[in-house]
């Protein structure tokens, strides 16, 4: 086949230019102030406090989601209702929404004077501007990653296996979570750990309605964009390479997810 | 399928669990996507049809939006280009190291979007590497169109590639093989066979792409320096409004985007339904 060359070189080229040389960056800038101001910078109180709040969020926007994602996805495959195609397409309407917008709006709907904040206040349940925003921004964005991974799988799930259990005498219930459950279970986790990693970079959507409180609400990312406008640009650049070693991880365990996937769907 | 207690099949549901599982699910949808949504609206519209116009027409927002159309005009084409190259690479010939490269092409998506802005301020900003150099031929890109631009090309940098990586890898090379043994080029054969085999994949990937781009908040945001009627875009122009209390206006700014998104969801919803199979690797 022609072409190989000019192709190659072109995507080699512009991978080089705009993503690996630009990445590398970060660690060459960390490394060039030295070990110990590194891991200094990268792990003062102030980035700490904000990596335990960008954790601890997705972390618990990704299992509310891995349960009410399962639901949604479960509704979508299995059962037929008004509606279902329009629902079906809406699902990826976090994705093609822009981050702001969805800042803002989820920000009015949380406030104190909004559609969901307002009900809540007079039980003393404050959302917006408080630790509860982020997780409900960053329960928005993950939606379709749970979805979207678990759909696929659910839907050319054979049913064989659940009628066998059935003739062996389970329960609807011991089918689910003995049969079903695990079966998908590697690739809820999978949705999870990709809404995880899009939670923990999250910016647009959580800082309207993040109050933005250094120590308790204030987020990773937008510590560091704190630091690039004061200047310290070594503080900045740790804390992201911080971020980005954690993203790499990530990466590594959602190859080794998607290997358990294979193994354990085989259909 | 009757659903009664006594008889009820192990296999399904009965009717009242699977009601109460569809209207959990609904409810949670409701919630979750669809208020957020309605709010962008019942915010934009809240002084009226007068007010909104007045929000868009501003000249702070044309200049916003123009700025938003013009980075997405520049970026997406050279994010498909580069998508084309890779998938053609990738798919049409065999090498070593073939899925470290798939790899590295999906790399920007699982990168902060506040680091993504953030390397190219190490690289181009005052104190970067090639700062200096910059300044001395009086070359500006940070906090100026040009690092708008490649901001926005690194965020939506493998739209187009992953889209197109997995459907040419399921529609293989013997179409290609069978125009070059009757004699086609190189080039002939990639616009005549290989470009009409995928154009909707490459349509579906150019329209999520395009969608990103003029949606990009936070990588952009650390570029561009906030210059009013200069270097914001939409999503940044938005977020001043909101900050200057401004509510009317930057929802109304806001509710043009939330019209893009659902414009795109359309689009892109139809493809699926149309050309399911020509997008195919659904499902991949």
């Amino acid at each position: 086949m022609p072409g190989f060359g000019l192709s190659m070189g072109f995507t080699l080229l512009y991978l080089s230019l705009i993503v690996l040389i630009p990445l590398s960056a970060v660690f060459v800038k960390s490394a060039t102030g030295g070990w110990l101001a590194f891991w200094e910078a990268a792990t003062s109180e102030r980035a700490i406090a904000a990596y335990r709040v960008s954790f601890g969020a997705a972390a618990i926007a990704a299992a509310v989601n891995s349960v009410f994602g399962l639901l949604v996805a479960w509704v979508l495959v299995r059962y037929d209702f008004p509606l279902k195609r329009l629902v079906n397409a809406f699902v990826d309407l976090p994705f093609a929404l822009p981050t702001a917008v969805a800042g803002i709006a989820l920000t009015a709907i949380y406030a104190d004077t909004g559609w969901v904040g307002h009900p809540l206040a007079p039980f003393g349940i404050k959302i917006a501007y408080h630790f509860e925003g982020i997780v409900a921004a960053l329960v928005f964005i993950g939606l379709p990653f749970i979805v979207r991974t678990v759909e696929p799988v659910l839907a050319q799930m054979g049913k064989e296996q659940e009628e066998v259990a059935a003739t062996l005498g389970a329960s609807r219930w011991q089918i689910f979570s003995r049969v079903v459950l695990p079966t998908i279970a590697p690739t809820l986790a999978t949705g999870a750990s990709l809404a995880f990693a899009r939670g923990v970079g999250e910016y647009g959507s959580v800082i309207f309605i993040a109050g933005n409180m250094p120590y308790h609400t204030e987020i990773a990312p937008l510590l560091i964009i704190t630091e690039l406008e004061q200047y310290d640009y070594a503080g900045a650049t740790s804390i992201a390479a911080v971020m980005l070693i954690v993203s790499f991880a990530m990466l590594l365990l959602l190859n080794g997810l998607q290997s358990w996937q294979r193994r354990r769907v085989t259909i | 399928m009757r659903a009664t207690k006594w008889a009820r099949s192990p296999l399904t549901e009965g009717a009242f669990a699977r009601w109460l599982l569809i209207g959990a699910a609904l409810a949670y949808f409701a919630l979750v996507v669809l208020l957020p949504l309605g709010a962008v609206f019942v915010e934009a519209f809240r002084k009226g049809a007068a007010a909104w116009y007045e929000s868009i027409m501003d000249p702070d927002a044309q200049s916003a939006i123009w700025l938003t159309l013009l980075v997405a005009a520049i970026a997406v084409p050279l994010n498909t280009i580069f998508g084309l190259a890779a998938s053609w690479a990738i798919t049409k010939h065999d090498f070593r190291g073939k899925a470290v490269l798939i790899t590295l092409i999906d790399l920007p998506f699982s990168v902060s979007p506040v680091v993504s802005g953030l390397i190219y301020v190490l690289l181009f900003g005052a104190q970067g590497w090639f700062g200096a150099w910059l300044d001395a031929y009086n070359v500006q890109i940070i906090f100026a169109l040009p690092g708008i631009i490649i901001a926005t090309v690194f965020v939506t940098f493998p739209f187009v590639a992953r889209e197109l990586i997995p459907l040419m890898t399921a529609q293989g090379r013997a179409d290609e093989e069978a125009a070059l043994s009757l004699g086609a080029t190189g080039w002939q054969t990639f616009w005549h066979v290989t470009l009409p085999n995928i154009r909707w994949g490459l349509l579906y990937g150019v329209l999520l792409c395009n969608a990103r781009a003029m949606g990009e908040f936070g990588a952009v945001s650390v570029v561009s320096g906030h210059i009013r009627g200069e270097t914001n875009t939409m999503p940044l122009h938005i977020e001043v409004l909101y900050n200057e209390y401004n509510f009317v206006a930057a929802f109304s700014v806001a509710s043009l985007l939330a019209l893009l998104a659902l414009v795109t969801l359309a689009l892109k919803t139809i493809l699926e339904w149309r050309h399911r199979d020509s997008i195919a690797a659904l499902g991949h």
